[in-house]
Order: C-alpha cells, then sequence, then structure tokens
C-alpha cells in the first residue's frame, strides 16, 4: 500500500460519520409511484372531462394505450431506481421495453385506424400543440421531484438512470393526457407524443451534470 | 470458495458496522479491500501509478455510496461493480486526453528560443556571481553580501560590520563594477 493510499483511508476514516442506509428500491420506487398517483388522481377527479373520457372508454384500443404509457412509465421509474445503484444489472434498462412496444404499437393502430376512416384528415394537426405543452408541462415537476430522490443513491452512471427517469416521467404525463385528450390519435400527434417524450429524456439527460452530487475528493 | 464466502460475509459485518459509524471496522474494511480493488483495477490498467490513482478513486467512490450498501447483498459484487465502473472511467478520460494530448519526448529538452531557456539561465546565473563575489577583496564582499544579498540598509550594515557607511558605500561600489564586469565582459 503507499504512502498516499494510506493517508487517503486514515482521512476518509476520520470522517466517516453514520450514514442513513438506503431503503430497497422497489419500495423507494412504489412510494414516489404512490404519490404521483394520488397527484394525477385528483387532477383527473378536478379537470378532466369523465364523461367524454367514459364515451372514448368503451373501445377496447384506449385501454392498451392507457395500460401501455402507465406501465413504460412504472416500469421506467422502477427501472431508474434500481440502476440508481451499483450493484444493479444492466439488464433493468430494458425493463420499460415490453410496455414501450404495446404503447407504441396502440397508438400506431388507432392513428391508422384513424387514417383509414377519415382518409387524409387522419394526417392533419390534431390538438398536438396542446399535447406537446400538456407533456411536457406535467413532466417538469415530476422529473425535479424524481430527480430529488434519486440523486440520494449518487448514482455512478448517471447518465443511464436520468434517461430512464425521463422516459417513466414522459410516460406518466402521456398517461395522465388520455383523460384531458378527448380525440383519437393522428400520426402527427403519436409523433408529437413520442417526439415530446423524448424531449423530456433528453433534456432530463443533458442536464444530468447539474443535478449530479458532486464527486468526492480528497477530505 | 469456502473462503471467498466468508471474506464476503466479513467484509459485509465491516461495512454494516461502518455505515453505524464504526470508524475501526471501517479503517479494517479499507484496507482489507485494497487487493481486491487492485486486482479488478489492473483487468484496465498497468502501470503501478495509474492502477494506485485508479484504487484511490475507487475508494473515494465507495466512501461517497457507503450509504446504498444492503448488508443483505453480497458486498463483493456491490465493490467489484463501483471499482469497475470507475476503472472504465479512468480509461475513457485517459482515451479522451490522449485523442487531444501529444506526448512529445523532447519537451523538456531546451530550444533555440532564448525565451525557453529563461528559468534554467537564471539558476546559472546565480551560481556565476556566486563565484564572482567569491573572487573578490574581503571588504568588498562583506559590504555586497551585507548591503545586497541580506538586503540590509547602510546603518544595519555599519553596525554589522564596523565599518563607516562611507567606507560600506565606496566598497558597495567599487564591487558592483567588477562584477558587472566580470559578469557582462563591459
Amino acid at each position: 500500500m503507499s504512502e498516499e493510499t494510506a493517508q487517503l483511508i486514515e482521512r476518509l476514516a476520520a470522517e466517516a460519520r453514520p450514514v442513513t442506509r438506503l431503503r430497497p428500491p422497489a419500495l423507494r420506487a412504489a412510494s414516489w409511484l404512490i404519490i404521483v398517483a394520488a397527484i394525477i388522481v385528483a387532477a383527473i377527479l378536478m379537470f378532466a372531462n369523465l364523461a367524454v373520457f367514459a364515451q372514448r372508454a368503451r373501445d377496447p384500443k384506449l385501454v392498451y394505450e392507457l395500460l401501455g404509457t402507465l406501465l413504460t412509465g412504472a416500469a421506467s421509474v422502477l427501472a431508474a431506481f434500481h440502476l440508481s445503484l451499483p450493484d444493479r444489472g444492466r439488464s433493468w434498462a430494458l425493463l420499460p421495453l415490453p410496455p414501450l412496444a404495446l404503447w407504441i404499437a396502440s397508438s400506431g393502430y388507432a392513428c391508422y385506424r384513424h387514417w383509414i376512416i377519415f382518409g387524409p384528415t387522419g394526417w392533419e394537426l390534431g390538438e398536438s400543440a396542446h399535447c406537446l405543452r400538456f407533456i411536457l408541462g406535467w413532466s417538469v415537476p415530476l422529473a425535479l421531484s424524481l430527480v430529488v430522490v434519486l440523486r440520494r443513491a449518487a448514482p455512478l452512471a448517471p447518465m443511464g438512470v436520468a434517461a430512464l427517469g425521463g422516459l417513466g416521467v414522459a410516460a406518466i404525463a402521456a398517461f395522465a393526457l388520455q383523460f384531458f385528450h378527448p380525440f383519437d390519435v393522428t400520426f402527427v400527434d403519436l409523433a408529437v407524443h413520442l417526439g415530446a417524450v423524448c424531449i423530456v429524456v433528453l433534456a432530463i439527460a443533458a442536464t444530468e451534470r447539474l443535478w449530479r452530487p458532486r464527486r468526492a475528493s480528497l477530505p | 470458495m469456502q473462503d471467498e464466502v466468508e471474506i464476503d460475509q466479513r467484509w459485509s459485518r465491516l461495512m454494516a458496522a461502518a455505515q453505524d459509524g464504526d470508524r475501526g471496522a471501517y479503517v479494517r474494511l479499507l484496507r482489507d479491500i485494497l487487493p481486491f480493488i487492485r486486482a479488478v483495477v489492473s483487468r484496465q490498467h498497468r502501470t503501478p501509478d495509474r492502477i494506485e490513482e485508479v484504487v484511490q478513486d475507487v475508494l473515494l467512490s465507495v466512501h461517497r455510496v457507503r450509504h446504498t450498501y444492503d448488508p443483505a447483498r453480497p458486498f463483493r459484487h456491490w465493490l467489484a461493480m463501483i471499482a469497475r465502473r470507475r476503472s472504465i472511467d479512468a480509461l475513457r478520460r485517459r482515451t479522451r486526453l490522449a485523442a487531444f494530448e501529444i506526448s512529445d519526448d523532447t519537451a523538456y529538452e531546451t530550444f533555440a528560443d532564448p525565451a525557453a531557456n529563461k528559468a534554467q539561465e537564471v539558476y546559472v546565473a546565480v551560481d556565476g556571481l556566486s563565484e564572482a563575489v567569491a573572487t573578490l577583496p574581503a571588504q568588498q564582499r562583506e559590504a555586497i553580501e551585507l548591503l545586497k544579498l541580506r538586503e540590509m540598509s547602510l546603518i544595519e550594515a555599519s553596525s554589522a560590520s564596523g565599518r563607516s557607511v562611507a567606507a560600506l558605500k565606496v566598497n558597495v561600489h567599487r564591487a558592483i563594477k567588477s562584477l558587472r564586469k566580470r559578469m557582462t565582459g563591459a
């Protein structure tokens, strides 16, 4: 052992105070998701037009879309909590892929059907600007709260955690959007939804350096 | 295999104690895990200096994320993942630097540009000055040492040497003239 390393160990030990162990990642993810779910339910009950939603919900494709967005959000958040710890495998990053495929497939099918029924109007710009604002507007506060809890783990590979967290909050926002979105999505809407998700993921990943806890230095 | 399990359990216990604030257990743990960290780091790095640098980086990371260790899970795996991650990060940093920096073996040699050798020439000049001062007559040498090298005032130099202020002035003037002639040839 070099003299420098021996000194470093002494210094680290000298400043080693008791630490609070993190709770299991599944428990932490569940806690965050429950709080977010309570906020979304309250917002839906207060602001959404439930009569219109009930009419649209008769169509099973909406159920698949809802399921796809909700599961993508929950799976991404769970994966982000796991990957924020040093000893969890990278395969956690694959967890959101099946529900993401369900989300894209169900939305894509809805667009295709809309295009078959309505012809060229299937390509028109629906309420895309509203959707973009909605997803981005919901994602920002959700992302901030998620960052606060994820950075407690001081992730060693924060970029992947940030990207998964971004996908999670954007998917949850897209789920909530369905309750405030009284029409079928067009191809442009779908592109905007996915574009908004990409913006959120990229924004969180790009700003990862800002919220990453500072690397340890010699005490 | 049995040994590995025992070692893992011992390290796990030490880390759990360290998390609770036991500094003695923490020192023992950090010393115990050094060979293991070094072995992981050696897979990516070759030179001893480089390995030691990355090992220290791993120790800092272990310290920073020690609250993420769950005593119910294997310690070696947790540690190995941190060591591997830091080792790869260091390798990437090195590769990035290598892409922008050029290794120039002759960089420490002197160049024709006089400014390049200025720092070295100061030492050469100082050496030459010391030799020149040594060759001065005793009274001039004393005057230059007291007034210029030790930076005394004329009064201080006078009381230190027992010579008059006027004598010191004359001697330092002559000494400087001699030194200038000797150093510059003028």
